[in-house]
């Protein structure tokens, strides 16, 4: 026996929706050649992109010249992949030292094996904070050497994919905990705190990246006595922390505005402090309502990174440029290398995209 | 509170004492600073064909590349012990002047305002560079003085644009400019017939050309438009170091004169009975000691790098594809503007 429900059973057994076409087949036709003019649009469009695709495929593979030399590239019509792979490692990893190219390629898989690390919820925990400090600690060392018998490079020669990944993942790791007290600040009840905290979320959101860049690069050595230099990839590196921090709040404090003030009230009622109120209630709560947007925010600042090209880094995207000036390839090879860039940033950029997709089902934030 | 006052202010302490640690003081004079780090830090060009470029390795090679491992060898006797900084063009003084290189060497035109007002000294200039205008043989041109009414391909918003602006109106010549954004569209339009004259400096020019697909077709014409003299450049305020950039720089140009090549220099020391050489290659006088700097210096000098000819044909010259001319990049005896003082 059923359980019985109010209602008679035949308003509950009738179709809520006009019926579903049957098969893929029909869904299609439906949904793009519905009506004479859905068809003529959907024709359309389905030729621009045969069209696209075709050039696509054809420069990308069908007449793309495979080996060879830059003589065979010159006289052939599509991409010219032996430029690729002849500076595949000089586009990775810029101007370190060729025989030390092991140390930032090591470097980088650790960051992204705590990156992956991090991406599972199982894992956050408090030993994976320490994690992170030692797997920096590590990388520091790995790329800076001086220490085991490891060569010192300056970070003048530091380049390619490990910087743009670091810049990226340490800007807004050490912007995240800056950001999350600047967002309290800004709701904190004390009005000298609160003035500060709006007026350096305010002050930072009003300016482009590209001038605080400038301003740590150019102006910040200027005031400096002659001869005290702070190191060019430091100076970078903070000015990120610093802009990512503003952005962060701003997301952060979204997400405490989302929190119902009945979990405040309930939190003071059981004798919580301010902080236990905010750490042990408010914040895991709000956090979560804002994976989705912080990983936007993340994936802008990934690609911002190439900004650092301004002040004279050679992330990812300027060593593919100066490999591009080699005398015998001049000319030849232009497209290749920004292609490979754009598979190399769509890869990263796609999978967080997804990664954040897999986490609001999980926690649900949809349906709040 | 009060321990917690205590502990930030102790951690900011900290770190800003491991910031000045960790990059020391430049004081005292530049090569002493020099000699401490073991490397000479020479600001370059990150990517310009011929003058300072990445190989597959990430080794730079190119004409300014080789200027910084010539002064290297000088003042720290190996070549090899140079760290290369590139730089882009908007943080190249700015990174001179805060002691983060010691030495600029990244195709910087010498003028005035340089000189005197950003507080720079400039080496002898090594590549006398000026605007030049290519067109296709066809055209059967002989002088820029025949390009009366003329389409020319320019770039917007360079000094280029406004010197050859200047030089028509000067000379009562009229020009139809056809401008675009890129340099590689711009490149490709002139290859493709929409304009008669491509118009920039001669070493890019050059370049350009060697990327065509039948370079023999065009043709460099032999004005020059504006000068642009290359020069190495230092911090203004120490005269010893500014000298042993331009002595090494002299003393590449010296030895083209007088024939000492990388291959015959060690030869020539030994056996060279010309006065002159043997001051420079340091068998009679001691000249090295008056630059601080050891006897071999020049010797040193020319056997990592040659002297100035070989630099120029290994870079630029024919047999490289920018295929450059001599040009004014010539010695003096040839008619060209490669002059060094004497060594004595």
């Amino acid at each position: 026996m059923p359980v019985s429900r109010f209602g008679p059973a035949e308003a509950l057994a009738a179709p809520l929706a006009p019926p579903a076409a049957r098969g893929r087949l029909a869904q299609i036709r439906a949904t793009y050649f519905g009506t004479p003019r859905n068809a003529v649009v959907s024709l359309f469009c389905l030729a621009l992109i045969v069209l696209a695709g075709q050039a696509t495929a054809e420069w990308l593979l069908l007449d793309a010249v495979w080996a060879g030399g830059p003589e065979a590239c010159k006289a052939g019509e599509g991409a010219c992949w032996p430029f690729l792979a002849e500076k595949l490692r000089f586009a990775v990893f810029g101007f370190f030292p060729y025989e030390q190219q092991w140390r930032p390629g090591v470097a980088m898989l650790l960051l992204l094996a705590m990156c992956a690390a991090t991406m599972l919820p199982a894992l956050w925990r408090r030993e994976l904070l320490l994690g992170w400090v030692l797997a920096l600690l590590a990388m520091y060392l790995l790329m800076a050497g001086g220490i085991l018998g490891l060569v010192p490079v300056p970070t003048s020669q530091w380049g390619g994919l490990p910087l743009t990944l670091m810049l990226a993942v340490v800007g807004f790791g050490a912007g995240f905990p800056l950001g999350v007290a600047l967002a309290l600040g800004r709701r904190s009840r004390l009005p000298a705190i609160r003035t500060l905290c709006t007026a350096y979320i305010e002050l930072i959101r009003g300016v482009p990246l590209i001038s605080l860049l400038f301003m740590a690069s150019v102006m910040l050595p200027l005031f400096l006595p002659e001869g005290w230099t702070i190191d060019k990839v430091l100076r970078a590196q903070v000015a990120i922390i610093l802009f990512a921090a503003a952005y962060i709040a701003e997301v952060v404090r979204g997400g405490l505005q989302g929190i119902d003030k009945g979990q405040y009230e309930a939190a003071t009622a059981v004798g919580l402090g301010y902080w236990q109120n905010m750490i042990l209630v408010i914040l895991p709560q709000a956090l979560r309502i804002v994976i989705p947007p912080m990983v936007t925010l993340f994936i802008g600042f990934f690609q911002d990174t190439t900004l650092v090209t301004i002040v004279g880094l050679f992330d990812f995207l300027s060593s593919i440029r100066a490999a591009q000036r080699d005398p015998s390839w001049q000319g030849i090879a232009v497209l290749e290398g920004y292609a490979f860039a754009a598979v190399v940033f769509f890869v990263f950029c796609w999978t967080m995209a997804r990664y954040s997709r897999w986490l609001e089902a999980r926690f649900d934030v949809g349906h709040k | 509170m009060g321990s917690w006052i205590r502990g930030a202010t102790g951690c900011v302490a900290a770190v800003a004492g491991m910031v000045l640690a960790a990059q020391g003081a430049v004081a005292g004079p530049t090569l002493d600073a020099i000699k401490a780090h073991g490397k000479l830090r020479c600001g370059v060009s990150p990517s310009s064909a011929g003058f300072a470029y990445p190989d597959d390795k990430g080794r730079m090679l190119g004409l300014d590349a080789e200027v910084c491992r010539a002064v290297a060898a000088a003042a720290l006797g190996d070549g090899d012990k140079v760290e290369f900084v590139p730089l882009t063009t908007n943080v190249r003084f700015q990174a001179l002047q805060s002691g983060e290189v010691d030495l600029l060497s990244r195709q910087t035109t010498e003028t005035f305002s340089r000189d005197v007002t950003l507080g720079m000294n400039f080496a002898p200039v090594v590549f006398y560079d000026g605007q030049g205008v290519m067109v296709p043989k066809s055209l059967g041109v002989k002088s820029a003085m025949d390009l009366d009414g003329a389409a020319i391909c320019i770039l917007p918003g360079t000094t280029t644009e406004q010197n050859i602006a200047d030089w028509f109106r000067t000379r009562g010549m009229t020009f139809e400019s056809v401008v675009f954004e890129q340099p590689d569209e711009w490149r490709n339009a002139f290859f493709q017939g929409r304009c008669d004259v491509l118009t920039t400096d001669r070493s890019d020019l050059a370049s350009s050309r060697a990327v065509a697909n039948n370079p023999a077709d065009y043709v460099i014409l032999p004005e020059t438009i504006s000068k642009e003299p290359l020069a190495p450049v230092v911090r203004h305020g120490d005269d010893q170091w500014l000298d042993i950039v331009t002595w090494t720089v002299n003393g590449l140009i010296a030895a083209e004169e007088k024939g000492i090549t990388r291959e015959n220099a060690a030869k020539l020391a030994a056996e060279s009975q010309d006065p002159e050489i043997q001051r420079m290659l340091g068998t009679s006088e001691d000249l090295g000691a008056q630059l601080g700097l050891d006897k071999d210096w020049l010797l040193r000098v020319i056997t990592t790098v040659g002297n100035y000819g070989e630099m120029f044909d290994r870079n630029l010259g024919p047999g490289t594809p920018l295929d450059l001319e001599r040009g004014q990049n010539t010695l003096w005896t040839d008619g060209g503007l490669l002059y060094a003082p004497p060594f004595r």
